[in-house]
């Protein structure tokens, strides 16, 4: 079966109902996405479907079929969301860091901060208490950090 | 600019945000097989008999008579097995290894084990079998208690936490040139390489650990990689292929190690005008079916038992038990969230009774410099108590919503509480943790054990030697953790990475640029070629500390906090919802502000968690909520807004000031959660405080 995979047409011979994370991972190299749970709960696999974030544990890769799926890896390293979330430690540990940027990027151009703990509402960090990840996406859609938690440092 | 104070670009680069960054999971070797683990379906009992009901061609199996040397997990006791050979003391206990290049295959190969089951011992206030009591005694505690005008007394429990790092554990052994490498997902390498000595023997002496990268830890990687590497090296070692081994989630649950549950009791006189005259506290920890870590987990719990109050007659008594339950271990706070739940939710009932404001209370009986710790401890102006206190109280306007909010669905509620930094009482004495400087052509590296579990290991680590020898952030690389390669400084644990490998690292550097001349690091290699310092970490020579009767200086300082919960309660169905948390928190210095902020966002979202949602259900032996479905971890629609308060105390014996941060955070949320609800009338003294929870407390009220 054929679909678009970052952009490029990829053809793979695999049971149609093999997870699609397994076919990205194993199949395709691609190891950015990341398997938390395997049940669609953590969102540490999160990939785009036709724009829509999806989880690519919990759906056959038949799913897909002439669909277009982006990968964090479809980013070219490049996307400022990335280097965002570096800068403001939005990434600890980083496992649920490709899921949550893939999440991230559905949201709208200037979104409120309860929209965008409503689009991340599935995806899981341990690390963060998503304080930080937050300050990162709000810094990436050019929105103020102050209605964001804030944070000081007192002498 | 100093790289010191500032947030600075993290050493990890890019790799974690563009899926770069590769953990164990990620990485294959050619020829590689999958492994998995049988284990137990019984809490207790011995085995009778295994059936293999499929075609094992193709398959490697590995059971007990497989093991090199030792069937012993070498931590602090030997008693717990690889494998087990007849007798099984918990659920999900591991018996049989089977690998295979398949995973279908591998994953579908049945096994029937058949048992004499034994009546098992769940409850830890039944078990007679002590791993470990502790006691610890200051004054003349029943003396005190007879002139005291008031006692009050009562029982706090909590209950098991699992760490929910997004990262299951894993790892893959691979023979290799005389020997054989482990790469895995590992808080602390050097102990997976002292477990595999012990499970190896001389017959294969050619071990070495590398970190890959990990995808967090909190305690949870401490001690239980060592069991899956044993198991990987067994199967490689028979296969003579590598192996990879990586838990599910169910598994990871089922299987590994939790925090420990406790149950906290507590007799405390006080004066009518609210001075703490005499605390009698007893802890009772369960440890599950091995030793593991329970006994230092007891011993940082007791020590901070009595909370941050100065009194001069003090019992503690602790006791870690065995149960037939998996085994408990380290779990970021490592025993102090247990007993400083307990003795916070004890203060606000203190001030209930006497008719004290609790802010009030805290301020009569804060620690102050000078004061004596529970063991004897005699603190140095490094103590914040009453510093965060105060600050929080102004932050938050507390005393005003506090009165505001009373009869309203509103309430707010705060803990004071500190954290020991590093190991206790002579543990770093008897560490003696390395770390080494190499001078490279064109800067330093930095080769410790230490690991970055996403807390900031590499950046900090780097920040203090760039600041201490001068030179540019950019020429300092940090080396990834293999111990065949790196000095051995100690493990990633007890919020010592920054204060104790970090002071160690910044006297190393002091050396090396002695050494340089006034030459840069190039320079020097261009002339004279490289050179290494290492140097091993002295505690501070004012440290008494006597194992025996636990008195002394159990910590060569502690961080300071206070953290302020308000939250809505729906009075009809008593779900909880957290509208702010202000958490004001005083770690020394921060080393890299953002990063350090980062901690304390994230601990105290795990204990949110521990407050309010994470539920371990425990049925005949084994966590029945083992997945992410029905065990809940905080999520962004759970989490209020944070407002994060740094003050800096510096400590001198820490790099720049530093004191250790890591588990400070995770202390204060649940007994300021709790503390709120009793605001509203709602007497809980357990957590998680579930819908449930408080209705029950309601009812029996």
């Amino acid at each position: 079966m054929k679909f678009m995979l970052n952009g490029a047409v990829k053809e793979v011979a695999t049971h149609p109902a093999a997870r699609l994370i397994d076919v990205l991972r194993e199949e395709c190299g691609l190891t950015g996405t990341k398997e938390g749970c395997g049940e669609g709960e953590c969102g540490a696999c999160t990939v785009l479907i036709d724009g829509e974030p999806v989880c690519s544990c919990i759906i056959p890769v038949a799913q897909v079929a002439d669909a277009e799926v982006t990968t964090v890896e479809g980013l070219n390293g490049v996307h400022p969301l990335q280097k965002l979330f570096m800068d403001e430690v939005g990434a600890q540990c980083g496992i649920c860091t490709p899921g949550m940027i893939m999440a991230a990027l559905s949201l709208g151009p200037a979104p409120t901060l309860d929209e965008v703990r409503t689009a991340l509402a599935g995806n899981l960090c341990r690390c963060t208490g998503y304080s930080a990840i937050y300050r990162a996406v709000m810094k990436w859609r050019g929105m103020p950090v102050g209605d964001t938690p804030g944070s000081a440092v007192v002498a | 600019m100093p790289a010191v104070g500032n947030s600075v670009a993290r050493k990890d680069g890019i790799g974690k945000a563009t899926g770069a960054a590769k953990y164990a999971d990620d990485i294959t070797f050619p020829g590689m097989l999958i492994g998995r683990t049988i284990r137990s379906t019984i809490p207790r009992g011995r085995i009778r008999s295994i059936r293999f009901d499929f075609d094992t061609a193709g398959f490697t199996i590995v059971d007990y008579r497989d093991v090199p040397a030792t069937n012993a997990v070498d931590l602090m006791a030997q008693d717990q097995p690889f494998l087990v050979e007849t007798e099984v003391r918990h659920m999900a206990e591991p018996i049989l290894l089977l690998a295979h290049e398949d995973r279908e295959k591998l994953n579908a190969a049945s096994v029937e084990i058949e048992y004499d089951e034994e009546e098992p011992l769940f409850d830890p206030e039944r078990s007679t079998q002590v791993f470990k009591s502790i006691d610890i005694v200051k004054g003349n505690v029943s003396a005190a208690l007879e002139k005291a005008d008031v006692i009050v007394e009562g029982t706090y429990r909590t209950g098991h936490q699992e760490h929910i790092y997004i990262e299951p554990n894993g790892v893959i052994a691979v023979p290799e040139d005389g020997g054989i490498a482990i790469h895995g997902s590992v808080q602390c390498p050097f102990y997976v390489i002292k477990a595999l000595r012990c499970l190896l023997g001389s017959a294969h002496p050619n071990v070495r650990v590398i970190q890959t990268e990990t995808g967090g830890g909190f305690g949870g990687k401490e001690e239980y990689p060592s069991m899956i590497a044993g198991h990987a090296v067994m199967l490689a070692i028979k296969s003579g292929r590598p192996v990879k081994i990586i838990y599910d989630r169910v598994e990871d649950m089922v299987a590994t190690t939790k925090r420990h549950p406790a149950i906290v009791r507590h007799r405390t006189g006080v004066t009518r005008d609210g001075r703490l005259v005499a605390m009698d506290v007893d802890v009772l920890m369960d440890g599950g079916a091995y030793v593991t870590l329970s006994p230092t987990v007891l011993s940082r719990g007791c020590i901070h038992a009595a909370g941050p109050y100065r009194c001069d007659d003090i019992r503690i008594q602790g006791r870690a038990v065995f149960t037939n339950t998996p085994p408990n271990g380290a779990f970021r706070g490592f025993g102090a969230p247990q007993t400083e739940f307990a003795v916070e939710v004890h203060m606000d009932r203190i001030a209930e009774q006497l008719g004290i404001d609790p802010v009030e209370l805290r301020r009569i009986n804060a620690l102050r410099p000078g004061d004596r710790t529970a063991t004897g401890q005699t603190l140095r102006d490094d103590c914040s108590a009453h510093m965060v206190l105060e600050e929080a109280i102004r932050r938050t306007d507390f005393s005003r919503k506090r009165k505001e909010y009373k009869g309203t669905n509103r309430t707010i509620g705060l803990a004071l509480f500190y954290h020991g930094a590093g190991f206790t009482g002579a543990g770093e004495r008897n560490l003696k943790s390395k770390a080494r400087l190499e001078l490279t052509p064109s800067g330093v590296r930095i080769a410790t054990g230490s690991t970055e579990i996403g807390q900031g290991t590499r950046t900090m680590h780097a920040q203090i030697v760039t600041d201490a020898l001068g030179i540019p952030y950019e020429d300092v690389e940090v080396a990834q953790p293999d111990t065949s390669k790196v000095a051995d400084s100690g493990p990633t644990v007890a919020s010592r990475t920054c204060m104790v490998v970090g002071k160690i690292l910044e006297e190393c550097a002091h050396e090396m640029k002695e050494k340089l001349g006034g030459l840069t690091p190039a320079e020097y290699y261009k002339r004279s070629g490289p050179f290494t310092v290492e140097r091993m970490y002295e505690p501070p020579d004012w440290i008494q500390w006597d194992d025996k009767t636990y008195l002394g200086d159990a910590y060569a300082t502690y961080g300071w906090g206070c953290d302020v919960v308000e939250l809505d309660v729906d009075p009809d169905t008593y779900e909880v919802r957290p509208i702010k948390i202000t958490a004001v928190q005083e770690f020394g210095r921060p080393i890299h502000p953002a990063l350090a902020r980062g901690q304390i966002e994230g601990g105290t979202a795990q204990g949110m968690g521990y407050a309010l949602l994470e539920r371990v259900v425990m049925r005949n032996g084994a966590m029945a909520n083992s997945t992410l479905t029905n065990y809940t971890i905080p999520t962004t629609l759970d989490m209020p807004e944070m407002d994060i308060v740094m003050l800096e105390n510096p400590y001198p014996g820490g790099p720049f000031g530093a004191k250790g941060l890591g588990e400070l955070p995770m202390d204060g949320p649940a007994p300021a959660v709790v503390n709120a609800l009793r605001h509203m009338g709602l007497d809980v003294r357990e957590i998680p405080a579930t819908p449930e929870l408080i209705a029950n407390c309601v009812a029996r009220a």
